[in-house]
């Protein structure tokens, strides 16, 4: 089977990977890389648990071919921690019960990550929109709406 | 056996390359493709990309604006040239769909999907296809009925005048899931005026039929006509005329027949 | 007063909590943030092989033949799995407790049930490769006459979905084909009511829709045992499962599970591990068998259909006399955990109010549809939403107070359950004060002065006398036999229909109320008499 040859910056470092044809990012961030943050809930777009960013954008890492991130920059929940510290918007979600299954917490936290990178301080349907493409089956999405919110207006535990 | 990807510098390569394979598959954004590959559609093979620039060109200094195929809708929306677009480009999908998602493939997207292409429909928009040489430009119209049997060839960009006024050009989409959404129905209109008559009016409608298609009946409802309380009734008791909606799970094709005139009034009346 | 007892887990429980009105944080909630909870997917095993599984495009049919030769030779295809190389190709849940018969195969053999239903496995390379091969399978079906309505199913002539219960009923203690409760003569109180209002309600399938799908990884560990990362909802209840459809002993595995992406009910099945591990155990490779997301939505097991039938006889002054239920729960074309739903539904009437006249048929019903599972309240949700629809529409109807209503028929401490059990630690007056007060909803003084402590018991407290009927085995009705059955008909059933067949058998004496104390015998409707 041919592979190709493929190379990215995966969180702040390179990486270098063989993919098949076809392979989507989400299966080479965890197959291929081992980074586990991205999750499949669908593979289908619907339900935002795979989002990463690339080049700071926001993308469905399941709905991406792998060959077309060659060069670009892909950030993913793995590479948010600030050193041994937590991002404000962890920590947000964290004090504000924002996750209880967890498996939506990846996705939610790239797509809100992707919003306060652009606007540090959206208003509440602002924040709704920009996780319109993500689905929590657990939380009813207040919990995480408040938890963005609150991040974006530094209101978060040390 | 892994499907292969072909990747090419120009667009007309990667024409040729759809052209000669049946299994082969263009890559716009992937919205579609990759989740069809994701899902286990073994009728794809080989996946063909073009990295060409002109695919992903915007021009929308002038009265006559055209988007690459490529572009994608978060661009659309980061063009404030473009601004009358931005509602239908606004509607499709969630912030990161929007960031991957392309005018092209939109061309393409079946029911419940296709919104953008309802929008350029009612603009009257032109789609230039990859031709043996250069480029051919098919209306839309004509483009959308022959879709099935335009696999193999490759979109190059659209284009479409601009309206005169943002009250000239209207769009609407009905979605269960706000503020994202496959489409119960789309509205779109683009209404010239001129001397206070509506002057070729055009109104086309998704999801009730299997392409977009144009509500020819509504349409002469308007034509030359001052957009009255009257004039709008009677469009509105013809938006079902020609249509041919299905049932899927986000509506059925009689809800569908029943709501379309109720919407088409809004959109008329600048209701919201 | 509420009994805690105390002696029970005494070193393990600290009296002095103080958690009420502060949070306290999960205990996983850091890994959630940081995205290092590790789900059964997160895991990366060397050599990792796919499975997937052809499904049935038929909702009921025989199956003649199944051609696996193009598959076999399909690329990167490691192993084909048949039904026949299931160690124990039958089994039910609840048969680790004893309860219902073995109806469900993890690969149909010689039938399809409902469409979606596992016919093969193919274990390959990769999950492109797996579907490469499913394409060139081909299942030669012959289409069966099938049922998809609960009543239609129980009708004489009916295509028998499940022939481990010929008749489309799941069967109790071997007799009884629905679950029945009688408390006092429904019908004369029906007779002699100044209302009666019957209604029918029903309740679509609900798919629980959890964020992250239904999937295992096996893998071959030392000393002949199988690791397995599960999705699973109930980890010794899969553990147990897999040891009995794989004929071994339980801890030929180590199951590691525990962290699940939602699950909400629909992870209890244990449909993802056993042909996991069955692929590990005959390739010698790790295998992962994912549900995608179609798969999940529309194969994975859904919250059960219900429908419901309620006769209520009610008097002007706004008192419920009479309540008489009929339900149906569509369990799909196998049991899982319907049966016990059934159950729940049962013991769920006539709903938290004291009527002195309660008549109740449950019936677990089988149909071509995707088996039903357990989902937050199954079997006792879509009867609250019909027994509220209910005493609004009552309510309306002798123009009361829907809230009032309510506090008016509201069990009470020491009144006579339908169940023949005493009611205690009631509080459904208090909840509707409050919700009244919250929603700002008037209610009159007396009603807001009403308390569940008060005015229980008494003449609330008899047991009334109940006319007694068979409910042991009549003769059944001939059956219609579709042209798969070949077995003659021997399971008996009565007819769903009213009013029932005249005693052949004296019924069993009724329980008599007592309060659960430990030793003593029990009647349970599960179990039947037993010790606890
Ligand atoms: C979660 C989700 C939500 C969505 N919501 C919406 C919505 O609200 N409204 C809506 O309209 N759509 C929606 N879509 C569908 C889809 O994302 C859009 O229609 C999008 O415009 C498709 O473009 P693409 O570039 O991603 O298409 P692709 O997947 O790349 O391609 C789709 C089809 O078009 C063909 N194609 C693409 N570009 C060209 C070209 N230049 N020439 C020839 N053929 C081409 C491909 O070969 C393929 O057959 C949604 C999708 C998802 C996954
Ligand atoms: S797995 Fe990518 S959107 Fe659901
Ligand atoms: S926390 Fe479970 S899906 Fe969001």
């Amino acid at each position: 089977m041919s592979k190709i040859p493929l190379q990215f910056r995966h969180n702040g470092r390179d990486v270098a990977i063989f993919v098949d044809g076809g392979t989507n990012l989400l299966v080479a961030l965890r197959e291929l890389i081992g980074d586990m943050t991205p999750k499949f809930g669908c593979g289908q777009g619907g339900c935002g648990t795979c989002s990463v960013l690339i080049d700071g954008e926001l993308h469905l890492s399941c709905l991406t071919l792998a060959e077309t991130v060659a060069g670009r920059s892909i950030e993913t929940l793995d590479g948010m921690k600030q050193g041994p510290n937590l991002h404000p918007l962890q920590r947000a979600f964290a004090d504000h019960f924002a996750a209880q299954c967890g498996y939506c917490t990846p996705g939610m936290l790239m797509a809100a990550k992707a919003l306060l990178d652009r606007n540090p301080s959206p208003s509440r349907d602002e924040v709704i929109e920009a996780i319109s493409g993500n689905i929590c089956r657990c939380t009813g999405y207040e919990p995480i709406i408040n938890a963005i919110l609150a991040a974006a207006s530094g209101r978060v535990s040390a | 056996m892994a499907v292969t990807v072909k990747t090419f510098a120009s667009a007309s390569e990667a024409a040729g390359a759809l052209s000669s394979d049946r299994t082969a598959r263009y890559l716009g954004g992937g919205t579609l493709v990759m989740r069809a590959l994701n899902e286990g559609d073994v009728a794809i093979s080989t996946v063909v990309r073009a990295q060409d620039q002109a695919l992903t060109r915007i021009d929308a200094s002038g009265p006559r604006i055209t988007l690459g195929a490529g572009v994608t809708f978060a661009r659309i929306l980061a063009e404030r040239d473009l601004a009358f677009l931005h509602a239908p480009a606004r509607s499709i999908g969630g912030p990161a769909v929007r960031n991957m998602g392309t005018v092209g493939g939109n061309l393409f997207a079946p029911s419940p999907y296709g919104d953008f292409t309802v929008a350029l429909l009612a603009l009257d928009a032109t789609v230039a296809v990859a031709g043996g040489f250069g480029s051919r430009d098919t209306p839309i119209e004509e483009f959308l009925q022959a879709r099935e049997r335009q696999a193999g060839t490759l979109v190059l960009s659209v284009s479409c005048t601009r309206p005169a006024s943002s009250e000239a050009f209207r769009y609407r989409k009905i979605a269960r899931i706000k503020p994202k959404g496959g489409s119960v129905i789309t509205l779109a209109a683009h209404l010239p005026v001129s001397g206070g008559r509506i002057a070729g009016a055009r109104i086309a409608l998704g999801s009730m039929a299997p392409t977009q298609i144009r509500a020819r009946a509504a349409e002469r409802a308007l034509e030359g006509r001052s957009l009255d309380a009257a004039t709008i009734a009677a469009a509105a008791s013809a938006a079902t005329e020609g249509t041919s909606p299905s049932d899927n799970a986000l509506g059925s094709a009689w809800y569908r027949r029943e709501i379309v005139g109720v919407h088409l009034r809004r959109l008329l009346s600048g209701q919201d | 007063m509420l009994e805690l007892r105390k002696d029970i887990f005494a070193d393990e429980r600290d009296d002095n909590l103080k958690e009420i009105g502060k949070g306290t944080q999960r205990q996983d909630m850091l890994g959630h943030v940081t995205g290092t909870s590790n789900y059964f997917n997160d895991h990366k095993l060397q050599g990792m092989l796919h499975l997937k599984v052809v499904r049935s495009t038929q909702a009921h049919a025989r199956i003649r033949r199944i051609d696996t030769t193009e598959a076999e030779r399909s690329a990167g295809v490691r192993r084909i799995i048949r039904g026949t190389d299931v160690p124990v190709n039958l089994n039910t849940l609840l048969s680790l407790i004893n309860f219902g018969k073995d109806d469900e195969p993890s690969l149909a053999v010689d039938k399809v049930r409902y469409k979606g239903e596992p016919i093969l496995a193919i274990v390959a390379d990769s999950e492109r490769e797996a579907f490469e091969a499913i394409a060139k399978v081909k299942v030669d079906y012959e289409p069966l006459p099938a049922v998809f309505d609960v009543e239609d199913a129980l009708k004489p002539g009916a295509p028998v979905v499940n022939e481990t219960y010929p008749k489309n009923a799941f069967i109790y203690h071997d007799v009884y084909d629905h679950q029945r409760l009688r408390f006092g003569d429904a019908d004369a109180a029906l007779a002699s009511a100044d209302h009666v209002l019957e209604q029918r309600y029903q309740m679509s399938p609900i798919e629980h829709a959890p964020t992250e799908t239904n999937g295992a990884i096996a893998a071959p560990d030392t000393n002949g045992r199988y690791v397995v990362y599960t999705s699973t909802q109930a980890l010794f209840f899969s553990v147990d499962t897999c040891a009995k459809i794989l004929d071994v002993p339980s801890n030929t595995f180590h199951f590691i599970g525990g962290t699940v992406g939602g699950g909400f009910g629909g992870k209890v099945d244990t449909l993802t591990e056993p042909l996991a591990i069955l692929g590990a155990m005959l390739t010698g490779r790790p295998v992962r068998y994912v549900f995608g997301r179609e798969e999940e939505m529309q194969y994975g097991p859904p919250r059960g259909a219900e429908r419901i039938y309620i006769k209520d006889g009610v008097m002007r002054d706004g008192r419920i006399v009479a309540r008489k239920i009929r339900a149906y729960f569509d369990s799909g074309a196998y049991t899982r955990l319907s049966s016990y739903a059934a159950v729940k539904c049962a013991a769920h009437l006539p709903g938290p109010y004291t009527i002195p006249n309660v008549y109740g048929d449950v019936y677990c019903v089988f149909t071509n549809r995707t088996p039903a599972t357990a989902m937050r309240g199954f079997g006792v949700t879509a009867m609250d939403f019909a027994i509220e629809c209910q005493m609004d529409k009552l309510a309306n109807l002798v123009g009361m107070d829907p809230m009032e209503f309510r506090i008016l028929n509201a069990y009470r401490d020491g009144d006579m359950k339908a169940h023949r059990r005493e009611a205690k630690n009631t509080a459904l007056i208090e909840c509707v004060q409050v919700a009244a007060e919250k929603a700002k909803w008037p209610i009159r003084d007396e009603f807001r002065r009403a308390s569940s402590r008060k005015d229980g018991g008494g003449s609330r407290a008899a047991i009334p006398p109940t006319p007694t009927e068979s409910r042991a085995r009549p003769a059944a009705p001939a059956q219609q036999r579709t042209s798969y059955d070949r077995a003659p008909v021997t399971a008996t059933r009565e007819p769903p229909r009213e009013p029932p067949p005249p005693p052949t058998t004296p019924p069993p004496p009724p329980p008599r109320p007592s309060a659960p104390s430990h030793g003593a015998t029990r009647f349970s409707s599960v179990f039947g008499t037993r010790r606890r």
